[in-house]
């Protein structure tokens, strides 16, 4: 780990004026950047240190019946916030599958959103890796692929971004609040991480000195709340990025779907908002032939960057899936093991 | 320039000058306060053993920068027990032998005292499994560890009951 300044400011307009100097950083609970500076994979001149900020770890509902998530609140707290799960069940499944217990006590809203690809040549320095240093190259590339993208990548980096909480945040219309040098503004969580091209360096749409203040949720995502579900494939049951998930939500009528939303993980370098899939379920019946199109419209634009083909097919049935436990209904209590095909009960529907 | 630290570990107040910010909670604990109870097993998130209660909250103790928690409370296995008499968790983790060579107990240990405290698993063993995830035991002890913190959280609410009555 490379030495560095430690600031620790009061407020939010400090800690923007604390980041605007070159090589600054924010820290949060440090349970990403920590481990990438342990690495020497990040070796910033300044950790800015935005806990000590009063104000910015609350959960407040929103007039429209949405919520704003102050960007300090830790991912367990926002899990187990009964208001918060009852409205919107499938991110606090999508929270409870990540990591673990102790990772979910530190880790933040703000955090979660801005962790880095797991890509393994990312975290191994004597690789070459795009991201880490433009213009190097990319070792992932005909090299060990069975967690790399399926979709938007480009042959300058094929890492995914491996967040579960962003999933159903962008199925939901998430709005990101941002802070920063030249005052405040938002941007739609679907627009704020970016695909790779040609820049795998630039992973999100914040300029430098930028921070998350909250994320905010409409009022309309809470609508969904008796059909969304989080369904996430990995190596085991706990403790394990997903390899491939997915977010699925319904509103019926009847069995008709008045609308549908959908967005899939671990397939691409942003959570991947699938809406050719939703518009093609809009209005349809409620029933398996439906979903399995929209799960091949969802998937309609992948390819494999490698040796991960896999992925595709595994994807389409991670969303056919997840949308069978949705049209089933929310379970009253998240089940023992969040989002885990295995969960007991989990395959009665299909 | 040194860095002044103030935390509370097991009860007791410390203030701590830190020539340099780089150093972790877990490596405070260990090498400045040679609390070497606290275990560095990945150093990197990725198995338990280092699990301290930081306000009340278990958290990893590798990826936690020390004087990012100024002011903190800090609970770690060599402040559970109270003098000879044992934290009903380490009794239970004996009783069920929830451990072969050690390594891993600490943490798990203060993990388990972390998950009842959050009280979200109930008695039922599959929740208590999922919720005792974040932490790996290379000799597979997971029977016998599920079982004490089942009996643990038993005992601990006869306790709450007879002290109540
Ligand atoms: C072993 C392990 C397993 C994991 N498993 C999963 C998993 O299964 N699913 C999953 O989704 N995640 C998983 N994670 C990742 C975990 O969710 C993230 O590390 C965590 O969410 C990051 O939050 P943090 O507050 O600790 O961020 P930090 O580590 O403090 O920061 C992460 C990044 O965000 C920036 N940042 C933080 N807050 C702000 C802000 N407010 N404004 C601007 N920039 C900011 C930092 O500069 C840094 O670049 C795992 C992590 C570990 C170590
Ligand atoms: S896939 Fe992306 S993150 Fe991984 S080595 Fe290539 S450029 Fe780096
Ligand atoms: S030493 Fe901290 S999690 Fe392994
Ligand atoms: S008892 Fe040996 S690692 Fe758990």
């Amino acid at each position: 780990m490379n030495r560095f300044d430690y600031a620790r400011p009061a407020t939010i307009a400090e800690a923007v004026a604390l980041a605007a100097e070159p090589g600054a950083t924010y820290l949060a609970g440090g349970t990403n950047l920590l481990d990438l500076m342990k690495g020497d994979l990040v070796r910033p001149a300044r950790l800015v240190d935005v806990t000590h900020i009063p104000g910015l770890d609350a959960i407040e509902p929103l007039a429209d019946g949405g919520v704003r998530i102050g960007a300090l609140v830790r991912n367990a707290d926002l899990a187990h916030d009964a208001d918060f799960a009852r409205r919107f069940p499938a991110i606090a499944e999508a929270l409870l599958a990540g990591a673990s217990a102790q990772l979910r006590n530190a880790a933040t809203a703000g955090g979660n959103l801005l962790q880095r690809t797991r890509c393994a040549y990312f975290y191994d320095a004597a690789s070459a890796c795009n991201k880490r240093t433009p213009g190097a190259g990319c070792d992932a590339r005909g090299g060990e692929t069975r967690m790399q993208a399926v979709l938007g990548w480009s042959e300058h980096c094929i890492a995914t971004h491996p967040s579960d909480f962003c999933v159903p945040l962008v199925a939901f219309d998430a709005i990101v609040e941002i802070e920063g040098p030249k005052g405040r503004r938002e941007c739609p969580l679907e627009h704020f991480h970016r695909l790779p091209g040609d820049t795998p360096e630039r992973e999100s749409d914040l300029a430098p000195g930028e921070m998350i203040t909250a994320v905010r949720l409409p009022g309309a995502a809470a609508q969904f709340a008796g059909h969304a579900r989080y369904l996430k494939v990995r190596d085991r049951t706990s403790y394990a990025f997903a390899i491939v998930s997915a977010a699925a939500a319904l509103r019926l009528d009847g069995e008709t779907i008045v609308e549908a939303r959908l967005a899939l993980g671990s397939v691409a370098a942003k959570p991947w908002r699938a809406h050719a899939a939703e518009a093609l379920l809009a209005g349809a019946q409620a029933n398996e032939a439906n979903f399995r199109r929209a799960a091949e419209a969802a998937l309609a634009e992948a390819r494999p960057a490698g040796a991960n083909g896999y992925k595709i097919e595994l994807a389409r049935r991670v969303v056919r899936r997840a949308f069978i436990l949705a049209h089933a209904g929310t379970p009253a209590r998240i089940q023992a093991l969040p989002a885990s095909p295995f969960a007991t009960g989990a395959l009665r529907h299909v | 320039m040194s860095l002044s630290l103030s935390l509370t570990v097991n009860g007791i107040a410390r203030t701590l000058d830190l020539a340099d910010p780089r150093v972790t909670l877990l490596d405070l604990l260990r090498d400045r306060l040679h609390l070497t109870g606290t275990k560095k097993g990945c150093d990197r998130g990725q198995c338990g053993a280092c699990t301290i209660l930081l306000d009340g909250r278990r958290i990893n103790s590798c990826l936690a920068l020390a004087i990012s928690h100024d002011g903190a409370d800090i609970l770690t296995i060599e402040g559970v027990a109270q003098g000879d008499q044992l934290h009903p968790v380490q009794a239970a983790f004996i009783a069920h032998d929830g451990l072969q060579c050690g390594y891993c107990t600490p943490g798990q240990i203060m993990s388990a005292i972390g998950l009842l405290r959050e009280a979200q698993t109930g008695d039922d063993p599959e929740r208590v499994r999922e919720a005792m995830s974040g932490n790996l035991c290379r000799c597979g002890a997971y029977a016998g560890i599920t079982a004490a913190v089942l009996d643990a959280q038993r005992s601990m609410a006869d306790a709450g009951r007879a002290h109540a009555a």
